[in-house]
């Protein structure tokens, strides 16, 4: 889970390995307040499988990649 | 993970956070007036259950996601701490689980070029900048460190 200049940086690390899944930032940032934004609360509950999948789906993440299980 | 469980876990985060740094078992358990060894089997089952990240022997924290127990690439300058990060993901994740404006300092995974990204009012100052996820969600505990 790593930031890159460009594009055209990710596809040199990647030297010809299946690519994952490509965010800009700003969905980056999206994705982290929605999954750690409740994670040094005092009363922090696990979430389910699901719950975090709703998560992903909310912000668009769907697809076989984002699938949790 | 049971309510005895949560609680362990709520308190090492806190610790974790009112310190700027992960929490020996010994500073958890006189905070909860328990055992060291109760602290440890709590913590391996909260590791199981992928509530943290324990190093190799299970006697140190190694991840309390998204804070980092070791140094890493990424740094992240928020709420007037300096913490380290596990990923980029999780870079942001310091900021947003602090609820704080926060600076990221990382490096271009494939040229080494220094990253310098503000985050206010919970976004990125630079749009620019690409996220790139290699293993797929379903795979992602499979080896943590590596994902």
């Amino acid at each position: 889970m790593n930031l890159f200049r460009s594009e055209e940086h990710i596809d040199r690390w990647l030297a010809g390995r299946q690519a994952g899944v490509t965010l800009t930032t700003r969905k980056l940032s999206d994705l982290a307040h929605a999954w750690w934004g409740d994670r040094v609360a005092p009363s922090w509950q696990p979430r389910s499988r699901e719950q975090n999948q709703a998560i992903l789906t909310e912000l668009g993440l769907t697809g076989t990649f984002w699938q949790l299980a | 993970m049971d309510d005895v469980d949560v609680s362990l876990r709520n308190v090492t985060y806190r610790l974790f956070v009112d310190a700027g740094r992960a929490p020996t078992a010994a500073m958890v358990a006189e905070a909860i007036d328990t055992t060291v060894d109760g602290v440890l089997q709590g913590w391996a089952r909260l590791h199981d259950a992928h509530a943290l990240v324990l190093h190799t022997g299970g006697r140190e924290i190694r991840m309390a996601n998204p804070f980092s127990a070791v140094p890493t690439a990424y740094r992240v300058r928020a709420d007037g701490r300096r913490w380290f990060a596990n990923c980029a993901w999780d870079a942001f994740g310091v900021c947003a689980a602090l609820h704080s404006d926060g600076t990221i300092e990382a490096s271009c995974a494939d040229c080494g070029d220094p990253i310098t990204i503000g985050v206010r009012d919970g976004q990125p100052d630079d749009p620019t900048t690409l996220f790139h996820c290699l293993v797929p969600a379903n795979q992602w505990w499979d080896d943590i460190v590596f994902t």
